[in-house]
């Protein structure tokens, strides 16, 4: 797909996580309007997999690390064909392919059953390993959020990842800086996200997450390193194309009122 | 005799000729004998180095791949990584098969952070997770080598220390699921699990001697519970002993007594660790400093019987 095409993708999808949250009166519309050019950009530019058939073997990975920020995931799946767009009135339903947090067991597309921070990058290295003895060149990408790399998991797996020369996993940390109760900043500094990574021995680019060209790019700078892990750490906004949710911590688990919607929609260019 | 741990070593290695199967460590293969594969198999190895946590997902992106991953480390450093086990293996249901060496107050002179005495309990709440405590190397290697097939979940515990070996040349009584019974009688039924099998043979010997007939059971598979078996001991027999080197609360007396609770209840009494930790100890001395030897089975034998109506 075309630049413009991405992003037209990812205004639908931003639509989408608006009136998946709205009508559930639940969910996180924050970390998935940050989130969702990256997830557009990957799986409109480069993600091999086929939405007729989900459980191909030799697809690549995708792995929503941070499965709270599943409407954004869902938008996506819905846009590419592995759900319908109707499929999105289950988010949250009892029944509903589309669960609280993305879960493989429920959703065609989903590779990784998500929910507790700090699972992902572990379960995307096994994915990568598989790869490996499987003599696939299959990828095995992960997206965790800012936040999420507080957990002391994500460093059992950033170290054992490049120990193991893992060229073939690969990381986006969606940088919204903005968790839970907060900034991350009051939170729990993480201080020079970038060295961190370096000095774990991965490859490491930063870009802004919502820059269509420059994610497509890092895309490919990211297919380009074969020899050790990759990340691109993602500059982004928490609530990134709504005005009154754009670095706003309320709106991390908070779902838009029947007002808000409206103002919300009509900001996303969808005519009343 | 021979330490479970060892059965375990070479099951792994006999089931190399698998191609799905592979091994994770976490810098203990050296003690829970996995490193007999990765000598074998490097390509077939994961080093996940002192990490637990990650080793669990690891194992759950590789059979969600289609491999059948062997993680193990000691019981104690398993239960780190149990949100792991329980939202990243058991939720999702991918065959990751774990084990914990050197579980139990039988871990000996280590002290107690070394001595899981939770580890059957924890476990056995996950939804879809088969949980084993086998007693001696030859039942453990059987276990193991059913696995593959198993296609969901497990946790198995071995233990560091060597016990005797039943079942040289009965492999084949050796069922996931099945409980074995060792000798029968009908006064009293001992049901048991992993060292302390061990101890309940001891303690039939010994009723025997004083003419009370114990039935004996290694129940080597805690979940899914062999409920056909109690339910025939608990009419033959009509009083229950069991006996684990595992707490009190939640393992096999919790689930023997869970299920005679809701179906035939008869006087049932329980051998176990008592609600303590352990300390450094012997084996020897731990199993009787915990009342888990076969003359504290005699005894609970013989409260159990006389409960009866």
């Amino acid at each position: 797909m075309s630049i413009p095409e991405l992003e037209e993708m990812a205004r639908k999808c931003r639509v989408e996580i608006c009136k998946m949250t709205h009508r559930a009166q639940a969910g996180h519309p924050g970390g998935s309007l940050s989130e969702i050019d990256i997830l557009c950009a990957l799986y409109g530019s480069r993600l091999r997999a086929r939405p007729d058939d989900p459980n191909w073997e030799d697809r690549d990975r995708f792995i929503l690390s941070k499965g709270h920020a599943s409407p954004g995931m869902y938008a996506v799946l819905a846009e590419m064909g592995f759900i319908t767009h109707e499929d999105l009135k289950s988010y949250r339903v009892k029944g509903g392919v589309c669960q609280g947090h993305v879960d493989m067991k429920w959703c065609p597309g989903v590779d990784f059953s998500a929910g507790s921070l700090g699972m992902g990058l572990s379960f995307g290295m096994g994915c990568a390993v598989a790869a490996r003895i499987d003599g696939s060149d299959r990828n095995a990408y992960v997206m965790v959020g800012d936040g999420e790399i507080q957990e002391g998991s994500i460093w059992e797996a950033a170290m054992a990842a490049a120990h193991h020369e893992l060229g073939n996993l690969k990381l986006f940390i969606d940088c919204n800086g903005i968790q839970n109760d907060d900034f991350c900043e009051a939170q729990m500094r993480m201080f020079d996200i970038p060295a961190k990574w370096n000095s774990f021995g991965w490859a490491v680019k930063v870009i802004d997450g919502h820059n269509m060209e420059e994610i497509v790019r890092s895309l490919e700078w990211m297919d380009s390193i074969t020899d050790k892990p990759a990340v691109v750490v993602a500059k982004t906004v928490k609530g990134k194309g709504v005005s009154f949710m754009e670095n706003n911590p309320a709106f991390h688990g908070a779902a838009p009122s029947d007002e808000q919607l409206q103002l919300a929609l009509s900001e996303l260019g969808v005519k009343a | 005799m021979a330490a479970t741990r060892d059965g375990y070593g070479d099951a792994l290695l006999a089931l190399a000729d698998n191609p799905k199967v592979v091994v994770l460590e976490a810098d203990l293969g050296k003690s829970t004998k996995s490193l007999h594969f990765r000598k074998a198999h490097p390509e077939r190895t994961v080093s996940c180095g002192i990490g637990e946590q990650n080793m669990l997902l690891v194992g759950a992106g590789l059979a969600s791949s289609g491999y059948i991953p062997f993680a193990s480390t000691f019981a104690i450093f398993t239960e780190r990584a149990f949100e792991q086990m329980r939202n990243g293996v058991a939720r999702p249901n991918l065959p990751v098969h774990l084990c914990g060496s050197h579980g139990g107050t039988h871990t000996g002179t280590d002290g107690s952070s070394a001595q899981s005495i939770e580890d059957l309990a924890i476990y056995r709440t996950l939804p879809n997770v088969v949980v084993m405590h086998p007693c001696d190397d030859v039942s453990t290697k059987a276990l193991t080598m059913q696995l593959p097939e198993l296609g969901k979940p497990s946790y198995m515990r071995t233990a560091r220390n060597k016990t005797p070996v039943l079942y040289d040349g009965k492999e084949d009584q050796i069922e996931i699921g099945k409980g074995v019974t060792i000798c029968s009688g009908e006064d009293v039924a001992i049901i048991a699990c992993g060292v302390l099998v061990h101890e309940a043979m001891d303690a039939a010997e010994s009723l025997r001697s004083e003419g009370i007939n114990a039935t004996v059971i290694d129940m080597h598979t805690i979940k899914p519970l062999d409920t056909d078996l109690i339910d025939s001991v608990a009419q033959n027999c009509g009083a229950i002993v069991t006996a684990e080197d595992h707490s009190i609360i939640g393992g096999l007396g919790g689930a023997v007594a869970e299920y005679l609770v809701s179906s035939n209840p008869v006087p049932m009494e329980k051998i176990g660790v008592p609600d303590r930790f352990g300390e450094s100890a012997g084996s020897e001395e731990m199993l009787e400093m915990m009342g888990l030897k076969s003359h504290h089975i005699c005894e609970a034998a013989k409260r159990a019987i006389a409960r009866k109506a």
